[in-house]
Parts: structure tokens; C-alpha cells; sequence
């Protein structure tokens, strides 16, 4: 019951979202609000703000102005820049995962696999060897690690296995929002697919809520429900994504849509 | 009136005494924290006990009894040179005796014998901050002390674990002060760690190099991390000391000759001295009354 009840607010409440880097602009008026088990795809071209508008969603850089609201478990709206930074950082290691564009960022390269699974395990407190490991081993076969690389360093995985690992690093603690930034960029089309494949089984499959960046539509035609698209750092059209692609409204995203190239 | 110009009293200047004096009681205020401080080019290299020293000289006083270890011998250079260091210096009385010392200045041992009330134990450390292989930022390890983020140093143990099939780390092995701070206890060997739990004695550290100064006041809980099926255990040794007899005492090996030659003797060399002077003796080691 408390679940239905739940899902029948939004977890994420976006104001006017403006920022600046000195005078020039970064993003400016977001305004948005993202439901439990919805995933959004902001897309546009290099330098529309997209990612920009992805680090202040994510409390990595604090915008000029606007606010940002998040439903914490407790059902408490929180402004995410009023947070306490030991809030903030508990917030992000716990109900938030961040995936980045390149896994060196969101991995530590230097420990084993497991262990890169465990520390956000660890992190809250969980002191038991064995539950620790147990857990890193069902997330790699959730991500289609083999076991036996369970002991290996990240620097000895492919591309395609780094960025799974650094999903599964994030999905490990259960979180119900997950940001991610190009998760697909600097991978070749066939890994690409089986990624989106993935992310798509296990976004379903856990009910998150995901804000994804890409300048591919392809990736948020198959990944998202809604999508915005960004040009010049304002949202210029925003909707459904089968609607936004198959009708673009905007002079720039029929642009934007009729350059896919089509083989 | 000697005509010869003179160090001032244990080296240092008044001033930067003083200074070094307030950090030591900001540590002591606040168990396991690093305290920064500014750290002074002292007539010897990075390394040798640096930080070690400036704590000695901003402590000890003239009446003060000063005994110096290395590895636990008070026979080795840096343990000598030091001792000699502070007998030029500030012309206090040294000793060799672990229950004699006021102060009692120590790279990476703890003597044997229990420390008591009064005894003051200033040890060399080299990298003060436990997090610093897993995390090389500062500003972040800084952060994660602040905010009591010490997920991190379990990451090093599960590492262990994982490669090893135990806690693999022997020395400077992580400990949770008081329940606040995750401190480095300096390259000791985690047999020592039980010692620095409630000890009765005041355990200062300091780093030159990295500028930090710590402490663990007397009657403090020093509680080494460890996980739930992989509890902490200190080193154990199969047989006791070859020349004094001595079990559950930390051990070093000594090469005999080259035909694999071995022996397992006290690192402290104090503890033994005095054993055999009681009339210990172990399997290599000869009657004291004998030898004489």
C-alpha cells in the first residue's frame, strides 16, 4: 500500500533551474519533475548544457539559482542544496547512483572487481566478508561478469565490462535514481546494444527512475519514456519520446532527428 | 661565561616549540586526528625520524630520562644517533631501560614491558594518513575524516581477504580511535596494536615530512578494523626467543650463515637483556654467569 502511495508522487521536482559559469550560461529555466520507475533522457549537441544541467541535478555543482527537490525514503521533500555536505555525500553513495561517460571516473581502478562492487556496501556499514562477496557475485552476473574475474582489477576489463561494472557498483546499495552520462559513448555498436539491452532489463526489473544524458537518440529511443532536448542551454522541446522523435515540433529537433544517418 | 656558541636547549628554538606544544595538545583533545603543523628542517634526513624528533624536543625537559628504539633495539643507528642527538642537545640523562624512560622515542615498536602513568611514547611516522594508497587526494581524505567516511579502509581489508584468503596487512594496520577517527598507528607490526588500547602511557606521533602530529592520550580505545568472519589476530610465533627463552614476545629472524641458518630472537632488545640477566635462557643462548 505504502508503495502504491509512492509511486503516485514524483521523486524528483526540478525549479528554474539557471546556471552560470560567470557570465556565461550553463543551463538556464529547467524545470521538470521525474516519477519513481521513470527514465528521462536529456539529449542535444556538444554544449547545449546537457551535462551541465546533469551535475547540478546531481548536486555536483550548485546552480545559480532554482531548486531542486528530492522525496527522500522517509517520503521527506528535500531541497538537494539545503543538504548537509555528510547528507549530500550519504544521499549519493546510498539512493543515488551516478554512472560516467568514462568508467576510470566511477571506478577505482586500482581494486579488485568485488571490491569496487563492495564498498558502497561497505561504506554503510556492512563489516561481513562473506555477505560482501556473496552480493559483489550475484551483481556480476546481473551484469554478465564472469565469476572468476571477481578478483581481477578494473584495468584488466574491456570497455563494455568496465561500464558494466561500474553499473553494477552503483545498483548495489538499491538506488532509486540513477544519473548517467553518455553511458554508451566510446563504445563500439554491438556492445553498445548489449549495454542498452542490459540497462533496459535492469531499470524495468528494479523500478528505477534514471536522468540520462546522450547525445544519441538511438540510445533514448530505447532506454526512455520522456526526453527533453536541449539547445543553446534552454529545453526546447520536451514529451514522450516516441512523439518527440517520430513528431518533432522544434525547427532544431526535426534537425536534430533527420541527421541520424540511416545505413 | 662559555664563549662557545650553543644550541639552545633540545635544539629547537622557544618559539617553534611552542608552536609544535600546541599542536600536541590539539591531538590530545581530539584522539587520532591529524593535527597539521609546521614542520622544521631538522640536521638529519626525511625518513630518520624527523617528526619523531621535533615531538621529543618540544616535550622533554631536563630532568627527563630518554631511551631511543629502532625496530625495538636500542643498538641500531638510528636509535644511537638520536640518543646521542639529545644527549649533545639538551644534555638529559638516556637509557636503554624501558621502566626507566620518561620518554621513550620509537620507530615502529613498542617496548614489551607494560608502559606506565608518566611514560610518554613518541613515535617516527612516515605517512600519517591511513586512506592515502586507496585515495591520493588530500582535500578528499580530509573530507572522508570529517565526515566519518571510513568505507574505504575495509576496501583494503576485503582486498586482502580476497587475494590472500586472510588480512594479509602485518604493519600499520588500521585502527579506530575512541570511536571517531581511523588513525595509521605508524609502521608498527599489529602485534603491537593490542598495546596501544587503554595503554596507561601517553602515545604521541609525529610526522615530519607530512607536516601531521597525533596522539592517543592515556586510557583511550584503540580498536583495530577488522570484518565480522575475518576478526583481527596479531602475528604468532612457533618458537620462542633463541636466546632468552621469552614467548608472546614480538620475534626478528636472524640469518646465521649461509646454509640456511636461522634464528628467531627478541626485536626488543631491552626485554631480552633483562631476561637473561634473570637467568632465561633459550636454546642458542648461553648462561649470562657462563659467559662472563
Amino acid at each position: 500500500m505504502s508503495q502504491d502511495m509512492s509511486m503516485q508522487e514524483p521523486l524528483l521536482k526540478v525549479d528554474n533551474l539557471t546556471k552560470y559559469y560567470g557570465s556565461r550560461l550553463g543551463c538556464a529555466d529547467v524545470s521538470f519533475e521525474l516519477w519513481p520507475g521513470e527514465v528521462l533522457a536529456i539529449v542535444g549537441e556538444s554544449g547545449s548544457g546537457k551535462t551541465t544541467l546533469l551535475n547540478s541535478l546531481s548536486a555536483t555543482l550548485e546552480p545559480t539559482s532554482g531548486q531542486t527537490h528530492y522525496r527522500m525514503r522517509d517520503g521527506a521533500w528535500r531541497n538537494i542544496y539545503d543538504l548537509s555536505e555528510a547528507e549530500r555525500r550519504f544521499l549519493v553513495r546510498t539512493d543515488w547512483g551516478f554512472v560516467h561517460q568514462n568508467p576510470a571516473d566511477g571506478l577505482r581502478m586500482t581494486v579488485s572487481a568485488g571490491a569496487n562492487v563492495g564498498e558502497r556496501l561497505m561504506a554503510v556499514g556492512d563489516r561481513h566478508y562473506g555477505h560482501i562477496r556473496e552480493t559483489a557475485l550475484d551483481w556480476l552476473g546481473r551484469v554478465e561478469i564472469a565469476a572468476d574475474r571477481i578478483d581481477d582489477q578494473p584495468r584488466s576489463f574491456s570497455g563494455g565490462m568496465r561500464q558494466r561494472l561500474q553499473i553494477a557498483r552503483n545498483l548495489v546499495t538499491g538506488p532509486r535514481l540513477v544519473f548517467m552520462d553518455e553511458p554508451t559513448g566510446g563504445l563500439d555498436v554491438s556492445v553498445q546494444a548489449r549495454l542498452l539491452d542490459l540497462l533496459r532489463g535492469l531499470v524495468g526489473e528494479l523500478g528505477l527512475a534514471a536522468i540520462v544524458v546522450t547525445h544519441d537518440l538511438a540510445v533514448a529511443r530505447l532506454l526512455s519514456h520522456r526526453m527533453m532536448v536541449m539547445k543553446d542551454g534552454h529545453v526546447i522541446e520536451a514529451g514522450l519520446t516516441d512523439r518527440v522523435l517520430d513528431d518533432p515540433r522544434e525547427p532544431y529537433t526535426q534537425l536534430l532527428v533527420s541527421s541520424i544517418l540511416q545505413v | 661565561m662559555n664563549a662557545v656558541a650553543q644550541y639552545n636547549f633540545a635544539y629547537l628554538d622557544e618559539q617553534t616549540k611552542r608552536m609544535i606544544r600546541r599542536a600536541i595538545l590539539k591531538a590530545i583533545a581530539i584522539p587520532g586526528y591529524q593535527v597539521p603543523f609546521s614542520s622544521r628542517e631538522m640536521p638529519m634526513p626525511y625518513g630518520w625520524g624527523t617528526g619523531g624528533v621535533q615531538v621529543t624536543a618540544s616535550i622533554i625537559g631536563p630532568d627527563d630520562v630518554l631511551k631511543v628504539i629502532d625496530q625495538g633495539a636500542d643498538d641500531t643507528t638510528n636509535a644511537v644517533s638520536i640518543r646521542a642527538f639529545f644527549a649533545k642537545v639538551a644534555q638529559v640523562a638516556t637509557t636503554t631501560h624501558t621502566a626507566e624512560a620518561t620518554i621513550i622515542q620509537t620507530r615502529h615498536r613498542i617496548p614489551e614491558k607494560k608502559l606506565g602513568a608518566g611514560q610518554i611514547l613518541v613515535y617516527q611516522v612516515p605517512i600519517p594518513e591511513p586512506l592515502r594508497f586507496l585515495e591520493p587526494r588530500e582535500t578528499e581524505t580530509r573530507k572522508m575524516h570529517a565526515l566519518e567516511e571510513y568505507g574505504l579502509m575495509h576496501v583494503k581489508l576485503y582486498e586482502d581477504i580476497a587475494r590472500h584468503g586472510r588480512i594479509a596487512t602485518t604493519y600499520a594496520y588500521p585502527v579506530k580511535v575512541e570511536g571517531r577517527y581511523v588513525m595509521d598507528p605508524s609502521p608498527t607490526p599489529k602485534f603491537d596494536n593490542p598495546k596501544m588500547h587503554m595503554s596507561e602511557a601517553l602515545q604521541l606521533f609525529g610526522a615530519g615530512r607530512e607536516h601531521r602530529i597525533y596522539a592517543v592520550p592515556p586510557h583511550t580505545q584503540v580498536v583495530s578494523l577488522d570484518f565480522e568472519d575475518h576478526p583481527f589476530a596479531i602475528q604468532h610465533f612457533e618458537q620462542p626467543c633463541a636466546l632468552c627463552g621469552a614467548e608472546q614476545v614480538y620475534l626478528d629472524e636472524v640469518i646465521l650463515d649461509d646454509q640456511g641458518g636461522h634464528m628467531y630472537v627478541c626485536s626488543d632488545t631491552d626485554n631480552c637483556e633483562e631476561r637473561r640477566a634473570a637467568g632465561h635462557v633459550g636454546t642458542l643462548g648461553v648462561a649470562q654467569e657462563a659467559a662472563e
